[in-house]
């Protein structure tokens, strides 16, 4: 009865999330012949994964022929202070060549080396040029290549289509319920397996590099459907957005920028990140400026610049000057690209950075400096998945890309987002493919739609109550200030005080007016969605007691070399519980290291 | 006292509308999508604008500010004359849907209808080698962000709604980029006088003008694309070159600068 009220979709595989990871999985699971839905918020190809600039990390060795995937596994730990799932880090590392070498086959064209091949370029923490680019929108042709390619499959795509609700009986997942963006109606998907790719979770931040697609609804959605999110507290705040004028504040600036040689100066115009070289990269790193040049300027022999140390190294050094009165007229430090590249080059390796300062910043960057900052941008913490399958503990549940976590560990380095979007994509798709073929149909309970259908409307119900924007913005402010990119406990506690707060008053938002694409109404659902994940990020942050890579505790400055190196923290709605319920958090220590993945850990 | 600056925006859906002033605080490097966001925010929550990157990424906000087609969020407030009350509608070309948004869904059925990159096979390491000079020109046109904005503003499609017969503008540089790409083995010229309707353009290169991606789509792809149709389409001999040498018959074409 319910389902003839309710239009209805079944596929075998249903992918929650288009952009690089959605599509992936979409494309594999097309490839194994199982029927497949992807649902999406935006039109399809708008997804965040648009907006990736400086490139995909692969170690195809094309300008390094040392370079190879042991090294490449090898960065990627240590970028994560060791906090990475070995295996998910290694598979990682394995496959990426081969995923970004076929999408040449579906159309993509990256910028190419003189002898022919893909070009790579330099990024922070990775020891060889390994990124593959095109130009500053390595995003954009990711995403079209796949879609390019994926529509030409035979899925079915649904776009600016919202899922609110995950469906689950018995401990397995059925199927989703949402609503269409165009319409306000409501929809029911049944599906043998669910796959999770719905990106990042920024807008919690007051300033961040994200679109208003990153509201954290897929780790909320495995969450509220009984799986575990882990690595909460860590929250990568991206060392470069802008900072002038107010309106782009966030707004990301490429760290390709500092890949071609743009240079970190405080108001003194001191390369002040000479004075931040941690410890772990003392042996790699040069000493003085002019070996950093000698580097930049491809000498082998000389150590690399330090403006390439890892994002949450970078980004606590610029806070740090800023704090230390030497920062910039707005708040920020100088980045400079024209004192070392021609305009010409810079409008050709950069065109996006060039237009988006002129046009939206009134800079000419091949005449002056930007000013920059950090601003809130990727999540390294997510649904918590099995390394080869990518499933959750949820039966038929998986989740792939950045609303995944494991394979960064507790910083993630620059186009290792993009490779992880390919790798475990396709690992997702694969697996969700081969469940579905030995599951049962699925059968969804009329009872969970009503009760979906009810919550998603309740704030039209309301006489009186708050404005969701209101809400949102008091939202980011809280998190900006308490659970932000330098933390202590007492800050945290508040934040956490203001978020239980801001969960009473998300329960009486209300919102008028009609049903159809109506954005009060969508922000309304969204609220649950960031409160949920925010406290789980401030839960975690307040619980590991010490600073590693991108958690600051200012009341526990050292990496612990014991008790918090061997553990992550997971978290899960108490079993049982009604609603929303109380959120348990558990340490799990990580996994061992077999010995030859030890051996490769020790040639480094 | 803070400045402020008026707006006109197009309320309403397919059943009907009309234009609501709204006057807002403005700011330093404010854009017209902020303005609607602000609008949104404080005075009219259900305001319906379409929007993900802020940053001129995505192609999602197209819309028409003072009659121009243009990227809300690329479009600064203070580059109009201060005082005097900006527009703001939806898409023309596009089927209302409600306030700022349109129903664009006629591109992604004929994004689906271009048969896509049929390549050669890779060389034994899985990869392809390509020249840079080669690709140089299509990767002007990968820059694409599928604003829409050129299919917009296309009399063809804007004003004679030909959505049946013709791709637009949009696809006619997607097609030129097949055409063009140094891997592709499939021919689709056949298809691109007939299905895809290139004849249907007559070089007005307003297309061009709106893109914000500043793609220079008529000199750069329509043309040469409409050579192609012209020179190659019934000459025989041609055709059977191509069979025997499994080239495309592509000649280098010079490349003109916006
Ligand atoms: C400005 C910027 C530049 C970046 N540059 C780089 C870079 O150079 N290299 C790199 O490796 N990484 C980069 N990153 C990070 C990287 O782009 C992202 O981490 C990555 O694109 C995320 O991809 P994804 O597939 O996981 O999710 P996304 O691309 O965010 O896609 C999420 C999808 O899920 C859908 N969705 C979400 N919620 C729902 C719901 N409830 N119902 C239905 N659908 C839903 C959305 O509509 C969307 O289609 C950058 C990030 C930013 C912000
Ligand atoms: S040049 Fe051709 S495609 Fe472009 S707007 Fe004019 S008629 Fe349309
Ligand atoms: S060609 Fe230019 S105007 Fe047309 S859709 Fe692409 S970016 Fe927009
Ligand atoms: S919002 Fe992405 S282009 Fe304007």
């Amino acid at each position: 009865m319910t389902e003839a009220r309710f239009e209805t979709h079944e596929h075998d595989v249903l992918i929650i999330g288009a952009g690089g990871a959605g599509l992936r999985a979409a494309i594999e699971a097309s490839a194994a012949n199982v029927s497949v839905g992807l649902v999406c918020k935006s039109l399809l190809g708008k997804a965040h994964t648009v907006m990736a600039e400086g490139g995909v990390a692969a170690a195809l060795g094309n300008v390094e022929p040392r370079d190879n995937w042991k090294v490449h596994f090898r960065d990627t730990m240590k970028g994560g202070r060791f906090l990475n799932q070995w295996r998910m880090a290694q598979l990682h590392a394995m496959e990426a060549p081969d995923r970004v070498k076929e999408l040449e086959g579906w159309g993509a064209l990256f910028d190419r080396t003189p002898d022919g091949k893909i070009l790579q370029r330099n990024f922070g923490g990775h020891k060889y040029p390994r990124l593959a680019h095109v130009g500053d929108r390595t995003g954009l042709e990711m995403i079209r290549t796949l879609q390019q390619h994926g529509i030409h499959l035979g899925m079915s795509v649904y776009m600016e289509c919202t899922v609110s609700r995950l469906l689950v009986e018995g401990g397995r997942v059925v199927g989703a319920f949402g609503y269409w963006r165009e319409t306000g109606r409501f929809v029911v998907f049944k599906a043998k397996s669910v796959v999770l790719a719905t990106g990042g979770i920024g807008r919690i931040f007051k300033i961040n590099s994200n679109s208003w697609e990153c509201t954290g609804d897929g780790q909320a959605l495995a969450y509220l459907a009984g799986a575990e999110l882990m690595d909460m507290e860590f929250m990568q705040f991206h060392p470069t957005g802008m900072v002038w004028p107010p309106s782009v504040r966030g707004t990301l600036i490429t760290e390709g920028v500092r890949g071609e040689g743009g240079t970190l100066r405080n108001k003194d115009q001191k390369r002040f990140m000479f004075d931040y070289i941690l410890e772990l990269y003392a042996k790699e790193t040069a000493k003085t400026e002019e070996e950093a040049d000698r580097w930049l300027a491809g000498d082998r022999s000389a150590g690399r610049t330090p403006d390439l140390l890892p994002r949450d190294v970078v980004a606590r050094a610029i806070h740090a000057e800023v704090k230390a009165g030497r920062g910039s007229p707005h708040g920020g430090v100088f980045l400079d690209i024209f004192t070392r590249r021609s305009a010409a080059d810079i409008k050709r390796k950069l065109p996006a950075m060039y237009h988006q300062f002129k046009e939206l910043g009134d800079v000419d960057i091949t005449r002056e400096p930007m000013e920059v900052g950090p601003t809130g941008h990727y999540t390294m913490g997510g649904v918590r998945v099995d390394p080869d399958t990518q499933e959750t503990c949820v039966k038929g549940l998986f989740a792939a890309g950045e609303c995944a976590a494991g394979l960064h560990g507790s910083n993630r380095l620059g186009g290792n987002s993009l490779s992880d979007l390919l790798v475990f994509g396709r690992i997702a798709g694969e697996h969700a493919a081969r469940a579905a073929k030995g599951a049962p149909a699925p059968a969804v309970d009329d009872g969970a739609i009503e009760a979906a259908s009810r919550e998603a409307l309740a704030p039209f119900a309301r006489e009186e109550g708050q404005n969701p924007f209101a809400l949102h913005e008091d939202l980011k402010d809280q998190m900006q200030k308490y659970v932000g990119i330098i933390r202590v406990k007492e800050d945290l506690e508040e934040g956490l005080r203001h978020l239980e707060r801001l969960k009473d008053l998300a329960g009486k938002v209300k919102v008028e007016g009609p049903r159809h694409y109506n954005a009060a109404w969508h922000q309304a659902l969204d609220l649950r969605n960031m409160l949920l994940v925010s406290e789980a990020m401030a839960r975690a942050a307040l619980h590991r007691k010490e600073s590693r890579g991108a958690h600051t505790r200012e009341d526990f400055p050292e990496q612990d070399k014991g008790h918090w190196s061997k553990v992550n923290l997971v978290l899960r709605k108490k079993p049982g519980a009604e609603g929303e319920g109380e959120m348990d958090l558990a340490e799990v220590p990580l996994p061992e290291y077999p010995a030859d993945i030890k051996a490769v850990l020790d040639e480094g | 006292m803070a400045a402020t600056a008026t707006f006109r925006i197009y309320r309403g859906d397919a059943s009907g509308g009309e234009f609501v002033e709204y006057s807002t605080e403005t700011y330093p490097g404010m854009v017209v999508l902020d303005a609607v966001h602000d609008i949104q925010a404080k005075q009219a929550p259900d305001l319906a604008v379409r929007w993900n990157c802020k940053a001129g990424r995505c192609g999602s906000c197209g819309a028409e500010v003072n009659g121009k087609p243009r990227l809300l969020c690329m479009t600064r407030v203070d580059k109009f004359p201060a005082g005097e009350p900006i527009t703001v509608t939806p898409m023309r070309a596009f089927p209302h849907l409600r306030d700022l948004v349109t129903d664009v869904s006629w591109n992604f059925k004929v994004a689906k209808k271009i048969p896509p990159l049929k390549p050669i096979p890779p060389e034994s390491d899985g990869a392809w080698r390509m020249q840079q000079y080669d690709i140089d020109r299509i990767q002007e046109f990968r820059k694409c962000i599928e604003c829409f904005l050129c299919q917009d503003v296309c009399h063809v499609v804007r004003d004679h709604d030909r959505k049946e017969e013709f791709v637009g503008p949009r696809f006619l540089i997607h097609l030129a980029t097949l055409d063009m790409h140094p891997l592709d083995t499939l021919d689709r010229r056949p298809m691109l006088r007939e299905a895809f309707g290139v004849g249907y353009c007559n070089i007005t290169r307003c297309c061009t003008e709106v893109c914000p991606e500043h793609i220079t789509i008529t000199d750069n792809a329509i043309i040469p694309l409409k050579e192609r149709v012209a020179d190659d389409f019934y000459d025989p001999l041609q055709w059977l070159w191509r069979k025997v040498t499994g080239s495309k018959g592509r000649r280098r074409l010079p490349v003109v600068k916006a």
